[in-house]
């Protein structure tokens, strides 16, 4: 960090004036002239916040879909088909139920057991055939969609938020000013700060858990080197249906998170697939903290994009992705 | 195929050494519309020539150049919107009017620039990467067309697509439409053979298989990749600019995830190693869309099972046999030839 503001003075207060400018239209109220360009704050907050949450469930989904491919190169391109059927069994489960915390833990369990499943019967298998695992995805993911669309038909299914979650919450983030002087605060849905703080915590439990814990450390030296791995004595294939175990199930769980802030339909396995695609070009492959950044990216871009180019968002969006190609082809945060 | 030309006669060699395989299919397809009706000759010979063709330019840069691209179905998509768009169609506000001499060469163009740039973006990452960004493109173009109203006329998009009543005819109806297809399929299929052996394509596949030591000897590995986008793009554009004629229309999801897909499961089915396998897995995709409703009503299963049955069908196929139908019938070849005796060479076939 002191190495880079020496060695870019100017590159640094770019930086830190770009920063500044950022936090100074998010806090203060905006001035006429501001408003008149920008449009109102209030909406412009809205885009940003919205951004931010989605990005979080980008990078539920992502996280899971970077951490098996950086350390076993298994491209699963039925991901976005976990997402949706861990969005279906929670909506299962909730009705049923009622809880909606304990949907969580049965859609981990379950959603896991089939990443299980795909790791011992697929991946092990094919091992180092890329296209092959790859064309393998795409048939599973396609059963799997007419297999839900089969058994859920093409309604969309919404999750019911919990009664403790439910109502807004007051930012303290100035929208504007009333005409005697009154600050306006935003005000936000409390699930959805709920899910950004939950993914946050996620992320840093993970980044820990990869840097800090024996299990990350075999994670990690996984990624360098499997094989060297494996000659030292470690039972190479446990940590393999463990890691893809986890991230199935995470993509399992993004679903109940996506199913309760949007809705679970027919075709937002290709979606969340293609988000996540997406997410790890951008932050780079196997990389955690760059799913975080990629997710965070794409989902303010998505947000900001469809509210000031409604017809152009998607452009933005594949702008994004070209730029770090054409100039980072290994991703923002990748090796 | 035995290629012994006799010296005597004046007929050009490579007529002589064509294999029989050729004039059959050749001499049946030509006399086809004697034997279909309308609905076949339309329907399912017109489609999988079409979809064939979108399948071969996946086939060329997969099979040849190592590169499996998913933007195939979309380039084929501009083509057709481009039809539309400077072309006649119903919506006026947008559609150009211009005659089709004009659009159908502008449309090719502006599908393989679109395609170049895709390419230039593709070539660099690898192997599983380029899968990634492809789809990835395949999918921003969908989400585009569907959002975008002032050019692509967004969800619903253009109807009302008809082709030129050149010298006469009308080119929709089911024999003219029929001819149009597969002179252009021929055509596609004979060049992709072609440029497969002419030095670009032997380049091409030595990049295939050894990049570095393409670079080496002095090859624009980079350049070679672009190209070969490029190229098929052109067979992409034109069975697009068929798709739309035949359908009359486009919308967002002609373009769709699910035909993207598809296109990739016919190439993979027919089998990516020679130019003919897209065209065979195009007549099985198409045989099993219109009739596999009829057959799992048959089987007492729902009727609209069709996906399940490509998919279940497609994971067959990469999981038993990843060189697809073409790999079969190698494999059964050589089974068959294994059949002779190794030490004595008697029996079995030639």
């Amino acid at each position: 960090m002191n190495g880079f503001v020496h060695r870019h003075p100017v590159w640094t207060l770019l930086v830190v004036l770009a920063a500044a400018l950022v936090l100074w239209a998010l806090i203060a109220p905006w001035p006429d002239g501001m408003e008149a360009v920008f449009g109102r704050k209030r909406i412009f907050l809205n885009a940003v916040f919205n951004g931010i949450t989605l990005g979080a469930l980008y990078f539920l989904v992502a996280s899971g879909f970077t951490l098996i491919f950086g350390l076993m190169k298994n491209v699963n391109l039925a991901h976005g088909s976990l997402y949706l059927l861990g969005g279906y069994l929670g909506y299962e489960v909730a009705e049923a139920t009622g809880l909606w915390l304990g949907a969580f833990v049965v859609v981990f369990v379950a959603v896991g057991l089939l990443g299980i499943l795909l790791q011992f019967f697929v991946f092990r298998r094919m091992e180092g055939e890329d296209l092959r695992q790859t064309l393998v995805t795409i048939g599973i993911s396609i059963v799997l969609a007419d297999v839900m669309l089969w058994i859920w038909g093409g309604q969309s299914y919404q999750i019911l938020t919990p009664e403790w979650l439910s109502g807004p919450v007051r930012l303290p983030l100035v929208t504007g000013m009333r005409g005697e002087g009154e600050l306006v605060y935003l005000t936000f849905p409390a699930v959805r700060i709920a899910i950004l703080v939950a993914s946050i915590a996620l992320g840093v439990l993970m980044w820990l858990a990869l840097n800090r814990t024996r299990i990350g450390m075999l994670i990690r030296a996984g990624v360098d080197d499997r094989d060297m791995l494996a000659a030292s004595g470690v039972r190479v294939q446990y940590v393999f249906v463990m890691v893809f175990a986890f991230g199935a199930g995470l993509a399992g769980m993004a679903g109940i998170v996506g199913g309760t802030f949007q809705s679970i339909v027919a075709g937002e396995d290709m979606r969340f697939l293609l988000a996540s695609l997406v997410v790890v070009i951008v932050g780079g492959m196997g990389s955690i903290l760059g799913a975080a950044l990629g997710a965070v990216l794409i989902g303010l871009a998505e947000q900001l994009g469809s509210v000031y180019a409604p017809t152009y968002s998607v452009v933005l969006t594949f702008l994004i992705m070209a730029l770090v190609l054409a100039f980072r082809p290994q991703g923002l945060l990748g090796r | 195929m035995a290629g012994k030309a006799r010296p005597a006669s004046d007929v050009p060699a490579w007529l002589v050494g064509m294999p029989l395989s050729y004039w059959v299919v050749g001499i049946v397809l030509l006399f086809m519309p004697v034997l279909a009706n309308d609905f076949v000759l339309f329907q399912i010979l017109g489609w999988s020539f079409i979809l064939g063709m979108i399948a071969l330019s996946l086939m060329f840069l997969g099979g040849y150049g190592g590169m499996v691209s998913l933007a195939q179905m979309s380039i084929a998509a501009l083509a057709g919107y481009m039809v539309a768009i400077l072309g006649t169609s119903g919506v006026q506000a947008i559609s150009l009017h211009w005659p089709w001499w004009l659009y159908v060469p502008v449309a090719i163009i502006v599908a393989a620039i679109f395609a170049t740039m895709i390419g230039a973006l593709a070539v660099r990452t690898e192997g599983i990467y380029t899968i990634m960004i492809t789809l990835a493109i395949a999918a921003a173009f969908f989400y585009f067309t569907r959002q975008n109203y002032t050019i692509f006329n967004g969800y619903s998009g253009f109807a009302n697509v008809v082709p030129p009543e050149l010298f006469g005819i009308n080119w929709r109806r089911p024999i003219p439409f029929y001819y149009l297809a597969l002179f252009c399929a021929a055509i596609s299929y004979l060049v992709v053979v072609y440029v497969s052996r002419s030095p670009f394509g032997l380049a091409l596949q030595g990049v295939r298989d050894n990049p570095r030591r393409m670079a080496a000897l002095g090859f624009n590995v980079v350049m070679h990749r672009v190209v070969a986008y490029t190229f098929a793009s052109v067979i992409a554009a034109v069975a697009g600019i068929l798709l739309v004629w035949q359908n009359a229309q486009i919308s967002p999801g002609t373009a769709g995830l699910p035909a993207v897909i598809d296109i990739l499961v016919i190439a993979i089915v027919g089998g990516l190693a020679r130019p003919i396998g897209p065209f065979i897995g195009a007549l099985i995709y198409v045989l099993l869309r219109t009739f596999s409703p009829d057959v799992l009503l048959t089987l007492g299963l729902p009727g609209d099972r069709f996906k399940l049955m490509i998919g279940l069908g497609f994971l067959a196929v990469v999981y038993w046999s990843p060189d697809g139908v073409l790999g079969l019938w190698d494999r059964w070849r050589t089974h068959r030839r294994k059949a002779a005796d190794p030490l004595t060479g008697q029996g079995g076939a030639p």
